[in-house]
């Protein structure tokens, strides 16, 4: 396999600091963030955009970053999991996530914390079909999806939920 | 991530112009690459054979979304997330905006394009029904100049369309004119969000009284391309809504169609619920329904 | 020692991390010169290896490459039955099964040369379904494609069918189900003939692998050492097959002398690891006019794959559970594990209870039909009550009411308001509503003498700040290990739930306190820690360092004075089974199960005729599983498995082709998301249970089993029409309603 292209440098706002890589042009951005990043909270599920595992905000709207190639997002502001809580306070999401039980096994819950925070920064009292339609690109095998329902809910009643 | 990833290029030309340049210097060397959320998922799995791709994701003419008084015209990019959001298609075409909404989850409709749809000539796809009951058009622009065809022309065959290896599309137009008319969109994917179509059927009818006036009908996932069904419309048009009406249209539309076996479903499944979509379809455009089931 | 704990719903132990995205799993773990491993294999579902065949222009020297000659110890999988390679020699016997072992340090040239190496076959005949391999039209597994048959006998139920007022026969049948935890299986290794073999990974059993890994490269057991890193999920997917990677990964480390990350995706992952086994179930049930059960006679079979791998376990649950819940004096149950050329079929949450329980509930609204009774009136005349026997002879001495679970169950659902509803639903609506039930039961941890046979320890330990560490083989999988383990132990010495900590699973740190299968976490190894925990309260006070009345900061002294004084604090506690339980294993008779937890599930349901899909609308979920240590992590694991069953009812269908699976990709397996399942309403009672700990039973499998038939059974109540199999795909249920309309019409 004859190699023919070549990597290329690559710069984002990362959790809000500046970051420079070097990538290969067609790289998943989840192996950029996970491989060069050092970011292994966000978690590879199916590598086909079906699961949500993946889930990053990408100048502020998620995506699957496995389905993103890193050089669409040269230039972008990327917040990723490790970019949700404030140090030690953790973000109101994050809160009920703990509280409501909506994290068993864990590996789908920094895609879902995505998804949920950026659904509440567009609608801060979903009704429950809301939360369905705003959650459904993240699939959960272990909780049958209702505490996190809860847990989305809660957060949307606490204080300071804006990002 | 099953493919060589040094061996796949891919550049961002600057402007619309250097990325029309480059595909007519070299017709048919690159494949254009938008949202990604078709192309990466072969590139996954190790089953993209093409390696050179052009960004063109960032090309801000082919962006946004016009309204004139005769149409509304969706930029090649406009995203799925941008097409429910706007006001006049919320109004207007709302078999676009519910096809959009059910196009996978968030994340993909934050990335998914109506072209990348278009192009990727998926017979499943969920759009393009709804651009066919719209008498969509599409301007494809390559460096020598640019032309609108309409885009039931547009496919050919089984991933098969118009397209010339320079050329890219550029815009879609919708006329506005399907005000009065009855709509009907429903998709059929065995769970309600992240699915593939099984079958889709989107469907719009002009009546006055009880006669339809005008109709269109067109599915995804029963033939090899999204198929627009002139001769169930012909079955229709200008006909009473009746029993025997009904009958007469399911007829025509099972020799239209041609669904297939495959791992999502049957042939006998598609052809049994086309022909029942199109029995609830006849029945909500009597019953004076429009864009809901 | 109190409750202050103890059905408190404290936060996860590990929550924080899995919120922040801190928690590692294996593919988030990097080791200095760490190589990716990748697995090549088989082209066809059964035939001869005759070469291999490394091709293409690649650098082939740069590859660790392993095949079946290199391997030190024994080319079986240790496990139940020694039959399965690690990798094929000659004999090829599913369409996945691994033949050649690469490693490189670049992973995209490893898939390459993945794809580059040729395998020269001779193909042979293969069987592929369960009808095939009865038939023995080919015989691909021992003497007749029999992995393991049991019979189990109640009474006479030869002599019943004469007296019988009815006699109902029927045949059911489940598909296969992935796991689909959402975290794909991997390990890292990293092995030598100096240090011998560690193992890091996503897996549910440390012991079993280090068992397997023992014999592969038979090595004394010390120089093996397993540790389980935070993982995605497993539902019985990571019971066994861990086993397989971690051995191929720790071959390739062996021999390139480099530490070796072997990641399934998603495709891999689904299409060659286990999936729960098919089923085929007849039934034969005789009644009387009055809704006695005379006899049932169950004919059950599954299709354990080409290899025996847990089969025979599965089948054994699967069998005891056919008969469900309910007193009858003669019953009849043979059953049989067959092989095909698929590959094998493992463990899945209620391991064999959910394809007989299934068979079981919807043929018993079709004898209540024959006998002209309500489903529910007919399930109340047989429910099996206290000192009856079930049909291994096991007596009930037990609180059940079953009756009690199936009112609260009705009462929660409106059923009986709803039944007669729906029967009024004008007949040309195409979005029929529909509800129906199921009651079942699942015996809660290992089978039979299963527990006697594992004989688990588990350990507690002080440290001299007082802190206390649970060690325990039991794996953390999101069931909440962890959160339960250090409640039980806090209160056990009525300490601070922050106070204890749960070590990672970890061979060469924790004893073997089994495998985290069969509800038994909880029941069984929380038990222990109980019974550790108060242990080493025990010494604490025998030493004098101690009195009975303490408050933490006595109990910080204390450590502190022990461990000065006579070194580590810890206690051990092994399993011993309740009195009186007794099992045969050689005529599978008497006590199967220490306990149960027992249940009733109501489904309502939305049939659209149009399209013949079925969203299921409510769900309600009572059931007795003892005392309910968290009640959030409870409610999860029902409400979990309710959702896991609602796809294995209607969406979840592996596609086969020639021994493979062909729609190995989340797309076209469908799995529920967040806006297909129903509101899951769940409901405990705590009759409690004196041998768990603070009267907890198993919970975990359970609502696994009873989900599916209540759909089915309600999909009946919508359409009329009764469908044997699940799942219940829209093109099923097309075919079924076709079926009955060219009936009525001739």
């Amino acid at each position: 396999m004859p190699e023919s292209a070549s990597k290329v440098d690559l710069s984002f706002v990362v959790n809000g600091e500046k970051r420079r890589v070097q990538a290969y042009p067609m790289a998943r951005l989840l192996d950029v963030i996970r491989e060069e990043l050092k970011l292994t909270g966000t978690k590879e599920g199916c590598g086909e955009g079906e699961c949500g595992a993946c889930t990053v905000l990408l100048d502020g709207a998620i995506v699957n970053s496995c389905l993103v190639p890193a050089l669409q997002a040269d230039g972008c502001e990327i917040r990723t999991i490790e970019g949700i809580a404030r140090g030690d306070q953790l973000h109101a999401v994050q809160e009920a996530f703990i509280a409501c039980g909506g994290a068993q096994c864990g590996i789908c819950t920094p895609g879902m914390v995505m998804a949920a925070v950026n659904l509440l920064e567009r609608n801060a009292h979903p009704a429950e079909a809301d939360i369905r339609t705003g959650l459904a690109g993240n699939l959960c095998r272990c909780t049958g999806y209702m505490k996190i329902f809860d847990a989305v809910v809660k957060a949307g009643q606490a204080k300071g939920v804006k990002a | 991530m099953r493919s060589f990833l040094p061996g796949y290029e891919l550049r961002a030309p600057a402007n619309l112009q250097a990325a029309l340049e480059l595909l007519a210097r070299e017709p048919g060397a690159w494949k254009l690459l938008a949202g990604g959320t078709d192309v990466m998922v072969l590139f996954e799995a190790g089953k993209l054979p093409h390696r050179k791709f052009l960004s063109i994701w960032k090309l801000p003419e082919l962006r946004g979304i016009e309204v004139s008084p005769a149409h509304v015209t969706l930029g090649a990019l406009t995203t799925y997330t941008e097409i429910q959001a706007h006001p006049v298609l919320q109004k207007e075409f709302p078999l676009l905006c519910r096809a959009a909404a059910e196009t996978g989850g968030i994340a993909t409709q934050n990335r998914g394009t109506l072209a990348g749809n278009i192009a990727n000539a998926s017979p499943a796809a969920d759009s393009p029904p709804a651009l066919l009951i719209y008498d969509a058009e599409l301007e494809l622009i390559s460096a020598g100049g640019s032309r609108w065809v309409p885009y039931h022309s547009f496919h050919t065959g089984y991933k098969q369309m118009l397209l010339r290896p320079d050329e890219l599309i550029r815009r879609i137009r919708l006329p506005r004119r399907k005000d009065a008319w009855r709509q009907y969109y429903r998709k059929v994917g065995t769970r309600k969000a992240q699915a593939i179509s099984k079958v889709c059927f989107a469907g719009a009818a002009l009546v006055a009284g009880d006669e339809i006036r005008d109709v269109r009908i067109a599915l995804g996932s029963v033939a090899p391309i999204v198929l627009r069904c002139t001769q169930t419309e012909a079955a229709l048009k200008n006909r009473r809504l009746s029993a025997a009406t009904l009958e007469a249209a399911r007829e025509v539309l099972a020799r239209e169609i041609a669904p297939i076996d495959d791992m999502r479903s049957s042939a006998a499944y598609r052809m049994r619920v086309a022909q029942n979509l199109l029995a609830e379809f006849i029945a909500q455009i009597g019953n004076g329904g429009r864009s809901h089931r | 020692m109190g409750h202050d704990l103890v059905g408190q719903p404290v936060p996860r132990k590990e929550g924080r991390d899995k919120v922040t995205g801190r928690a590692r799993y294996v593919d988030d773990l990097a080791f200095p010169g760490m190589i990716y491993g990748a697995t090549v294999r088989s082209t066809c579902a059964r035939g001869l290896l005759r070469g291999v065949h490394f091709e293409g222009a690649l650098p082939w020297k740069e590859f660790a490459v392993v095949t079946a000659k290199d391997i030190p110890g024994e080319n079986t999988v240790a496990l139940i039955v020694h039959d399965q390679p690690w990798l094929v020699d000659q004999q090829i016997n599913h369409a996945e099964e691994p033949v050649v072992l690469l490693a490189h340090p670049d992973k995209y040239l490893l898939e390459e040369a993945r794809r580059a190496v040729r395998l020269e076959v001779e193909p042979q005949p293969a069987v592929f379904t369960i009808e095939d391999s009865l038939a023995r039209k080919e015989i691909v597994w021992g003497e007749d494609n029999i992995f393991k048959a049991y019979d189990l006998e109640k009474g006479n139920v030869d002599d019943a069918w004469a007296r019988a007022d009815f006699v109902v026969e029927g045949e059911y049948r489940t598909g296969a189900q992935e796991q689909l935890y959402i975290e794909p299986n991997g390990m890292i290794a990293v092995a030598n003939p100096k240090d011998g073999v560690t193992v890091w990974g996503s897996l549910q059993c440390p012991y079993y692998v280090h068992k397997a890994l023992v014999a592969l490269f038979d090595l004394p057991p010390e120089k093996v050492r397993v540790i389980q890193t935070e993982t995605g999920g497993g539902f019985g997917g990571k019971e066994e097959y861990p086993s397989i990677i971690a051995g191929h990964a720790a071959l390739l480390a062996w021999k390139s002398g480099k530490p070796v990350k072997m990641i399934y995706d998603r495709a891999e992952d689904m299409a060659a690891t286990t999936k729960r086994h098919p089923s085929r179930t007849r039934l034969r049930t005789a009644v009387s006019h009055e809704g006695k059960l005379l006899a049932v006679e169950i004919d059950f079979t599954i299709d354990g794959g080409a290899y025996t791998t847990l089969s025979p376990v599965v089948l054994s649950r699967g069998t005891i559970h056919a008969p469900g819940p309910y007193n009858c004096p003669n019953v009849r149950v043979r059953s049989r594990a067959v092989a095909t050329n698929a590959p094998p079929h493992g463990a899945f949450r209620g391991f064999g209870a959910p394809q007989s329980v299934f068979a079981l509930e919807r043929h018993l609204d079709e004898v209540a039909r024959a006998a002209g009774l309500p489903p529910d009136e007919l399930r109340r005349r047989n429910f099996i009550q206290p000192g009856q026997t079930t049909a291994t002879g096991q007596v009930i001495h037990e609180k059940v009411d079953m009756n009690l679970l199936l009112d609260r169950a009705f009462e929660l659902s409106g059923y009986h308001e709803k039944m007669k509803r729906f029967a009024q639903q004008d007949p040309g609506l195409t979005r029929r509503k529909g509800i129906g039930f199921a009651t079942f039961m699942h015996g809660a941890g290992f089978t039979g003498s299963g527990e006697q046979y594992l004989a688990s320890v588990a350990e507690v330990e002080a440290t001299a700040r007082g802190r206390v560490r649970v060690h325990a083989a039991s794996t953390e999988i999101g069931q909440g290990t962890n959160t339960i383990f250090s409640q039980i132990v806090a209160d056990a010495l009525g300490l601070e739930y922050d106070r204890v900590d749960v070590i990672r699973p970890d061979t060469a740190d924790v004893p073997n306190s089994g495998p985290t299968v069969a509800s038994r976490t909880c029941m069984i190894v929380g038990k222990l820690v109980e019974s550790a925990a108060l242990g080493l309260k025990q010494t604490l006070i025998g030493s004098g360092l101690l009195k009975e009345k303490y408050t933490p900061a006595d109990w910080e002294r204390a450590c502190r004075d022990y461990i000065a004084k006579r070194g580590p604090l810890k206690a051990r506690a092994q399993y011993q089974p309740p009195p009186d339980i007794h099992w045969d294993d050689a005529n599978f008779r008497g006590d199967a199960y220490g306990t149960y937890a027992w249940a009733a599930y109501v489904a309502e349901v939305t049939v659209d005729t149009v399209t013949y899909e079925t969203q299921v609308d409510d769900f309600v979920a009572v059931q007795e599983v003892g005392k309910v240590i968290h009640p959030v992590l409870a409610a999860g694991q029902i409400e979990g498995g309710v959702a896991q069953a609602v796809g294995y009812a209607l969406y979840e269908k592996v596609v086969w082709q020639e021994g493979r699976m062909i729609n190995n990709q989340m797309t076209n397996y469908i799995m529920p998301t967040a806006a297909d399942v129903p509101r899951i309403r769940v409901h405990f009672e705590e009759w409690g249970y004196p041998y768990g700990p603070a009267g907890a039973k198993g919970i975990g499998e359970l609502p696994m089993d009873g989900t599916a038939p209540a759909i089915v059974n309600a999909i009946e109540n919508a359409t009329g029409v009764s469908i044997h199999e699940i799942p219940v795909t829209p093109e099923v249920l097309m075919e079924a309603l076709e079926r009955r309309q060219e009936t009525t019409r001739a």
